[in-house]
């Protein structure tokens, strides 16, 4: 009889937490690369809520959220498009829409998902709420036959989304007030190589890093008649480059005090560019190839993770002076970092170890520790109302 | 007891094993290991975890396929000046990269 009542009080328990509604701003998203999985946590009291399985394969896996913040939509690499459902802890719906895909982005309304591909090289735009795929921009280069591959995919203001071609070296913006029939303008001999792009803030400026030569891509999206600019051009100063054992990323622009952080290519530097006429403001020398440059939130610092053999590192960059701070060891293959929504704190993943370490930004003690299979990109919901989440 | 037809493959194939046993015993399990994980999760990162190539080309048993071995151990060693491709000399030795070479065409995903 106890335990009959026990059992019923516990059952009326787990419906009542289950239906309890709850706000998503405080949740997030861990990418567990080689199992194909994925966590959903709590910023909060920095606990897993929940692990969804059947995603397929998630190197490089990342994503963006819907405008409501319940939903995520993960990008693989296998060309898996799968939307989540956060509060239920499960898929909506997948579909693989590609043999190697790389990014994606959400329109500025919420209701295109672009997806990046690399085979076959273009961008496929579908419907958010069915994942209908409504329109394919193939990245063909002039006249060749063959396709570039698609990196640095973006959204932008005004029904756009901006993207690089890798092997051709061109900017494209599709625009997508037609969703059926996006009208591409595309821009040529941008540079060799672009890696990754990025736009700021404001939605203003597009960015592509490049890995052919020593500068970035510079396109006003308010004057796109301006063309693309080389900016930072010849910074490597004719030295021979370092070996780079992993590609840099862009992720969210990195800014502070009017000036913006990148990752310099093929030497151990965080390049310092002042946002008012896009000349060098600086250079921090870091402990290797930096792979994210990310500014907390509030822009007073700059976290910096390294390629191998570097990849235990963490350095931390005072925007004021311009000096590294502090270094940390977390543990091999730091591959990614997050700052809660409004930077306290942030959270690592430390691959190797199989943890997701999460440091006060202040004091940069740890203040927990979570385990997670083979971990990678960290996505909070904040991202869902930012231009080029 | 049948004859072998071609002798040349007999002695091709016995050498090969040879090769790949001799490669495989002087490398400690431990560390043929490290390069199992080093090759799934660094060279993955570009190639993808199921080798089927991302920013670089896949490396897949069917795409290695016709592919000269010794080629294969310089392009690791060396990386491919002009691509993305660096140089693996300081995280491995020539034999090293020989023995990964040869799971990448036998499309092993174990170290054994």
């Amino acid at each position: 009889m106890r335990i009959k009542t026990l059992l019923l009080l516990s059952l009326v328990l787990l419906v009542s937490a289950c239906a309890t509604p709850r706000g998503t701003g405080d949740l997030g998203i861990i990418i567990e690369r080689a199992a194909g999985s994925v966590q959903v946590v709590e910023t909060t009291t920095r606990t897993r809520l929940t692990r969804i399985a059947g995603l397929g394969d998630l190197s490089h896996a990342s994503l963006v959220y819907s405008r409501d913040a319940r939903h995520a939509y993960v990008f693989g690499r296998d060309g898996g498009l799968t939307r989540i459902d956060l509060l239920r802890g499960r898929i909506d719906k997948r579909i693989v829409q590609a043999g190697n895909a790389i990014g994606g982005a959400i329109s500025q309304d919420g209701r295109l998902i672009a997806v990046s591909n690399y085979e076959p090289g273009g961008v496929k735009i579908f419907t958010a709420d069915t994942l209908e795929l409504l329109a394919d921009i193939p990245a063909g280069s002039g006249d060749s036959k063959r396709r570039s591959k698609v990196v640095g995919l973006v959204d932008a203001p005004g029904d756009r989304f901006v993207f690089s071609l890798y092997d051709a070296g061109e900017i494209w913006i599709a625009d997508t007030r037609n969703p059926r029939q996006p009208q591409v303008r595309k821009f040529t001999n941008i540079g060799k190589l672009p890696y990754d792009g990025t736009v700021t803030p404001d939605g203003r400026y597009y960015i592509a890093g490049l890995f052919g030569e020593d500068g970035l891509a510079l396109l006003d999206l308010w004057q796109p008649d301006k063309g693309v600019r080389r900016v930072l051009e010849g910074y490597g100063r004719g030295q021979e480059p370092l070996p780079v054992f992993k590609m840099p990323h862009m992720d969210y622009w990195a800014q502070a005090g009017g000036n913006a952080y990148v990752p310099a290519v093929g030497r151990s530097e965080v390049l310092v560019i002042d946002q008012q006429d896009w000349k060098e403001a600086g250079r921090v020398a870091v402990a290797g190839q930096p792979v994210f440059v990310v500014a907390r939130p509030d822009g007073r610092q700059v976290w910096v993770n390294f390629a191998p053999p570097h990849n235990d590192t963490i350095q931390v960059i005072d925007t004021l002076s311009l000096a590294v701070i502090r270094t940390l060891k977390p543990g091999k293959a730091v591959l990614h970092m997050e700052f809660t929504p409004r930077g306290e704190q942030v959270w690592m993943s430390v691959r190797d170890e199989n943890r997701v370490d999460v440091y006060d930004t202040g004091t940069f003690e740890r203040v927990a520790s979570l385990p997670a299979d083979k971990p990678s990109g960290i996505f909070f919901t904040s991202r869902a109302h930012r231009i080029a989440q | 007891m049948r004859r072998p037809r071609h002798m040349t493959g007999i002695v091709l194939a016995a050498l090969s094993a040879l090769w790949s046993g001799t490669a495989c015993a002087e490398i400690s399990a431990s560390r043929q290991a490290e390069l199992m994980h080093l090759l799934v999760q660094d060279c993955g990162s570009c190639h993808g975890l199921t080798r089927k190539g991302g920013l670089g080309p896949a490396l897949t048993k069917e795409a290695l396929d016709g592919k000269a071995p010794v080629m294969l151990r310089e392009v690791i060693l060396h990386g491919r000046p002009g691509t993305p491709m660096p140089p693996w000399k300081s995280f491995m030795s020539a034999q090293e990269a020989d023995w990964l070479v040869q799971v990448l065409i036998e499309g092993r995903t174990d170290a054994h």
